[in-house]
């Protein structure tokens, strides 16, 4: 059999992602230091684990419900008003998904086919475009430019939307560059959407993790709520990435669609990682506080670590990603990445895996220990002053 | 402020010029808020924190509990200050609840904490009595576990 005639043209035609080769070359490698991974290195505050622990202790072992633990999408609502003031229905437009991409996937799954858009902004995570495509819908993408701090601009919205537009993902805080979309930025793409019939699915994973005031979530403008999917999830803010827990808000309608696929798909989110999800929204908010200050101080030492190495970079104000200009250089980002994996073993990622516009990039995470970075950015110093030469 | 103690609190080796850096603040800025710090006690020492258990030192600590009586105008202060002035009392607390002073001691074997008590602290005047509970393990100590470090085991992954 040509199993390769066997997989749908959507799915084949996707490539393969670009980073996966140097995760081959890393796990080779004793002595190296991974800014690669895109995920916090705290281990998941006690009380959270805790509650977990408690709650298998109590046989809590079956499904909950599809759309989840109606005690736990009380208390997400609840969190969604006290943090970004905006209210949801805990029975009706709230949906408890495995992370935050599944709410990713499900949403573009109920909402695009063939023949529809999805605008993507870009440079940006990349399961946004591999979901839509998977779809057969179109991705449409915006290249978001460094000199606009990464954020999207009404103009470049504008231009990207057709009247087979369906769907406007909003990326902010941003994977891989670190931007977020201040109030004044967003008002002007409100304006812009709040007349059509255009789904917005704002992913907020990031929201709080913002190194410059509170994060303004999008679903909190009054124009465009109804027609916002709001995504966020627990592994970013409570440091929960492997319980794969997440949610979706939004218009009742749109979430009975989700809640479609989501049952038939997934059932349920785990039950455990739901009991320990409760908990973290209850009584976090301290350790959440430590973190995200903790964050902030190595953000600070890697951005300056970048600029110091003769690197023009960007001050990421949100997520935890620095995403530094390596132009300079004169090498393509997979050059730089791949020699500086093993001429230096320091792992960061090409930008150019997160979309065209991404060339003459690479993200580089903080989500590791002081020690790590400041050894890390010794090396890339070098490596750069080496290449430059 | 709060966030320079915070830095120095787990890591008091961090130099002046790595606050600097984190806390987007010039070197001279923290320098001056440190020094203040110094001097007005709220920073009081820079301490290493060690595992004497795995150091070729022999040694035993102990956590005494100590009913006293307080002294006329100077409540407990002069009789916890009788006591701590020894090098071997590593900490002492003034305890609400069934007794006063909570004294912990450090002697290289039980023998040395034994003879502290019997001679040193039980014959204060102002001591009533006195419970002795030695430590057999140290789990954790000043918010540091004592355990192995936590290896870094993230697996690499698409995203």
């Amino acid at each position: 059999m040509n199993f390769k005639e066997m997989i749908r043209p959507a799915v084949r035609n996707v490539p393969p992602s670009g980073i996966r080769k140097y995760f081959d070359l890393i796990n080779e490698m004793k002595d190296a230091i991974s800014l690669g991974i895109g995920e916090p290195d705290f281990v998941t505050p006690w009380c959270i684990r805790e509650a977990g622990i408690y709650s298998l202790e109590k046989g809590h072992t079956h499904y909950s419900s599809n759309p989840g633990f109606i005690e736990l999408r009380r208390q997400i609502a609840k969190y969604v008003e006290r943090k970004y003031n905006v209210s949801y229905d805990p029975a009706k437009e709230i949906l408890v998904t495995v992370g935050a991409s599944e709410g990713i996937d499900i949403a573009l799954r109920a909402l695009v086919g063939p023949g529809d858009e999805v605008v993507i902004p870009e440079p940006s995570f990349v399961a946004y475009k591999g979901c839509t495509a998977f779809t057969g819908a179109t991705p449409v993408t915006i290249e978001l430019k460094e000199e606009d701090e990464f954020r999207l601009k009404p103009d470049q919205l504008e231009k990207a939307l057709t009247d087979k537009t369906k769907v406007v993902i909003l990326p902010f805080p941003n994977n891989p560059t670190g931007a977020i979309m201040p109030a004044e930025d967003q008002r002007k793409i409100v304006d812009v959407l709040k007349d059509r019939d255009i789904i917005i699915i704002s992913d907020e994973i990031y929201a709080e993790l913002t190194y410059s005031g509170k994060h303004v979530s999008f679903a909190s403008y009054p124009e465009i709520k109804e027609k916002t999917i709001l995504i966020n999830g627990f592994s970013k803010a409570f440091a929960m990435t492997g319980w794969r827990i997440g949610y979706a808000c939004g218009h009742p309608a749109l979430i009975e669609a989700m809640n479609k696929i989501h049952q038939y798909a997934i059932m349920c989110a785990p039950t455990t990682a739901q009991y320990a999800a409760a908990e973290a929204l209850n009584s976090c908010d301290d350790e959440v506080d430590a973190m995200v200050r903790e964050y902030n101080r190595r953000r600070r030492v890697m951005v300056s670590g970048f600029r110091n190495a003769g690197l023009e970079c960007f001050e990421p104000m949100g997520a935890f990603y620095v995403f530094p200009s390596i132009k300079s250089t004169g090498m393509t980002s997979d050059e730089f990445c791949e020699k500086l994996l093993m001429e230096e073993r320091v792992l960061t990622v090409p930008g150019s895996a997160f979309g065209a516009c991404g060339e003459g990039y690479i993200r580089a995470t903080y989500a590791n220990s002081y020690e790590n970075i400041t050894e890390a950015m010794k090396r890339i110093s070098r490596f750069v002053s080496r290449h430059r030469s | 402020m709060d966030e320079i103690l915070e830095i120095l609190e787990k890591n008091a080796r961090a130099s002046v010029e790595e606050i600097a850096l984190m806390l987007n603040k010039s070197v001279e800025e923290v320098r001056e808020t440190i020094k203040k710090l110094e001097e007005e006690n709220v920073i009081v020492g820079y301490n290493t924190l060690i595992n004497w258990e795995k150091s070729s030192k022999e040694t035993v600590t102990a956590l005494i509990e100590v009913k006293v009586t307080p002294q006329r105008g100077q409540g407990f202060d002069k009789v916890a200050e009788r006591i701590y002035r020894y090098p071997q009392v590593k900490a002492c607390y003034l305890m609400s609840g069934g007794f006063d002073l909570t004294v912990i001691i450090e002697g290289k074997d039980m023998k040395e904490v034994a003879l502290f008590v019997a001679e040193k602290l039980a014959p204060l005047e102002s001591v009533l009595s006195t419970a002795t509970h030695f430590v057999l393990k140290k789990y954790k100590d000043d918010g540091v576990i004592f355990e192995k470090k936590h290896k870094d085991d993230r697996e690499a992954l698409i995203l």
